[in-house]
């Protein structure tokens, strides 16, 4: 079975959805004035990553497409905007906007041709566009540096906007930044799902032959969602590189693809606040584990063998299908 | 009233290995009709029908609709022309509600309206799917999980997805398969209210239903036409009657 469908937008139901996505976004906000340096700073890092995986679950949950490769989408944000910005020196904003057109680039390629496949051969191609991007920035170590990573100075993170001097290094601009990027995510996936292209692309998930049989160019609608997906997730992988000053070759690597993939069905795989939910417990899980044992991942698959036999949904997915059916 | 050709098949064929399921078929369904097509089982209405529609490609053959060869398009570019088809086997979205099941249909077709990248109006997507809704009495059941509805309610559904993509040509693949009786006179009153406005062609093999519906019948036998007229005509056709009983 798979997951419950989005519920038809209903006035005043709507609403409910909209306050609820407002008031999680504002305790983030608020967040920062009580939460520890040590806190705040990982959860800079959860909102960044939950912004990668809110634009994974666009594809995967809603669409109903599972790629493995969505590192290369947050690999061509990172580089794109960290290449340019170690090399020629280029300051954040338009690094953080080369970063968003690589990923658009790679995304509507990768996307053009992957789709001409279905199911596991999806998989598997993305798998291998994803490895073969994961190679390259290995195999161009004179201009990536591999794995050791390029590490950006300062001079590239302070730049004049509106005659105010901005710094990155600054932890509570960097929070803020982060929180502003998983809020227009949030607000990307709010406004495709409740309009038409988001009743498409469950349609698309549920029975694509019937959906094609409505008049609808599947291949064009899943092309939208690659690139959505793919661009969202490649915002995420720019901001990582231009607010922790670092891109290495390991953002590349098929973690990265597998992560969010994790991140979106612990949380609840189709709902909006779903991967943002199991990115903040899969990494505060490590964080505590690793804590008292080197075997933090026994933790984590314990934890991931609980979510399959209790919450097979995911949380949010079952909370929905239990509680709260209005829950976008 | 001037008749107008709505679609027209010339030389029609479908082969499945060494079997042709349809072959060679000249057929011709004017505008406004409400064509029954009938025939035993395996006589390839089904194929026939998939290949108006363009689920099935032809491996012979040509289709025009309104005038224009749309052999080579799509299924979906078909749809948006105006050619709605609905399933024989139920084959709506089981786990949306009955209103994003139509909806699904109606916002196709707003979409053809409007072109290709125009921002849809969900008032009236809602209005026009809940217009579609009352034609088939789902309106109450509108927020159901359309696959919890009972097997009727279903086989309306897909009628309603139907309605919703208003189409020119509406093909109705054995629609009262699986009904009571109660249900299929209510089914009948449906059709002629949709064939007010779109041509309907159905494949159906309830005999009450087809001479009380049909204006014009054509019946297949083995992937040709064997016959075709006014149900009158049907009825006193002795080849007809030979391909049915077999006497």
């Amino acid at each position: 079975m798979s997951a419950p469908a989005i519920a038809a937008p209903r006035k005043g139901l709507a609403d409910k959805a909209i306050l609820l996505h407002v008031g999680v976004l504002a305790l983030l906000l608020a967040a920062q004035f009580v939460l520890p340096e040590y806190h705040a700073l990982s959860l800079t890092r959860v909102m960044l990553l939950a912004t990668f995986a809110v634009g994974y679950n666009l594809l995967f949950g809603y669409t109903g497409l599972l790629s493995l490769g969505h590192a290369l989408f947050f690999a061509a944000g990172l580089y794109g905007a960290a290449l340019p910005a170690y090399h020629f020196g280029w300051t954040a904003p338009p690094a953080f906007l080369a970063g968003i057109a690589a990923g658009f680039l790679v995304a509507l390629t990768v996307g053009a041709v992957a789709l001409r496949t279905t199911g596991v051969a999806f998989m598997i191609v993305t798998l291998m566009f994803a490895q073969a991007g994961y190679l390259a920035t290995l195999y161009f170590g004179n201009v990536t540096r591999g794995d050791e990573g390029l590490v950006l100075t300062d001079a590239v993170r302070r730049f004049e906007l509106l005659g105010l001097t901005v710094d990155l290094a600054d932890p509570g601009l960097r929070y803020n930044l982060a929180l502003a990027l998983l809020a227009a995510a949030i607000a990307i996936t709010l406004v495709v799902v409740r309009r038409p292209i988001g009743r498409v692309l469950v349609a698309i998930r549920e029975n694509e032959a019937r959906t094609l049989m409505l008049g609808y160019d599947s291949y064009r609608a899943k092309l939208v969602a690659v690139v959505l997906s793919g661009t969202i997730s490649a915002a995420a992988g720019a901001a990582y590189a231009l607010l922790f000053a670092y891109a290495g070759s390991s953002f590349a690597s098929i973690h990265y693809s597998i992560y969010p993939l994790l991140w979106t069905l612990l949380g609840g795989a189709a709902t909006v606040l779903g991967p943002v939910l199991g990115t903040l417990i899969m990494f505060y899980l490590i964080d505590l584990a690793s804590g008292f044992t080197t075997a933090h991942l026994v933790v984590v698959g314990l934890v991931l063998v609980a979510l399959v036999l209790f919450f097979p949904k995911g949380i949010l997915g079952t909370v929905r299908e239990r509680w709260l059916p209005w829950l976008p | 009233m001037a008749t107008v050709t709505l679609l027209e098949t010339n030389g029609l064929s479908r082969r499945f290995g060494g079997l042709k399921a349809v072959d060679g078929v000249d057929f011709r369904l004017d505008r406004g009709e409400i064509r029954a097509v009938i025939g035993p089982n395996g006589a390839g209405k089904t194929t026939f029908v998939s290949l108006v529609a363009g689920r099935v490609p032809p491996s012979e053959g040509s289709i025009r609709f309104e005038g224009e060869d749309v052999t080579r398009l799509p299924a979906h570019a078909r749809v948006r022309r105006g050619i709605a088809y609905t399933f024989q086997i139920t084959s709506i979205f089981g786990n949306l509600s009955v209103f994003d099941n139509v909806a699904l249909a109606v916002q196709s077709a707003l979409a053809k309206e409007a072109g290709f990248g125009a921002r849809l109006d969900e008032a009236e997507i809602r209005g026009r799917t809940m217009t579609a809704l009352d034609l088939t009495g789902l309106a109450a059941r509108a927020d159901q999980p359309a696959g919890t509805l009972a097997y009727g309610h279903q086989r309306l559904v897909e009628v309603a997805m139907g309605l919703g993509l208003a189409p020119k040509l509406l093909i109705l693949d054995e629609p009262t398969q699986g009904l009571s009786d109660p249900e299929i006179a209510d089914f009948i009153g449906l059709v002629r209210t949709i064939a007010e406005t779109a041509t309907v062609m159905l494949i159906e093999h309830n005999m009450a239903v087809v001479m009380d519906l049909a204006t014009r019948i054509t019946v297949l036998d083995r992937g040709r036409i064997l016959a075709e007229g006014t149900p009158a005509e049907i009825r006193a056709d002795a080849r007809v009657q030979h391909a049915y009983l077999g006497t």
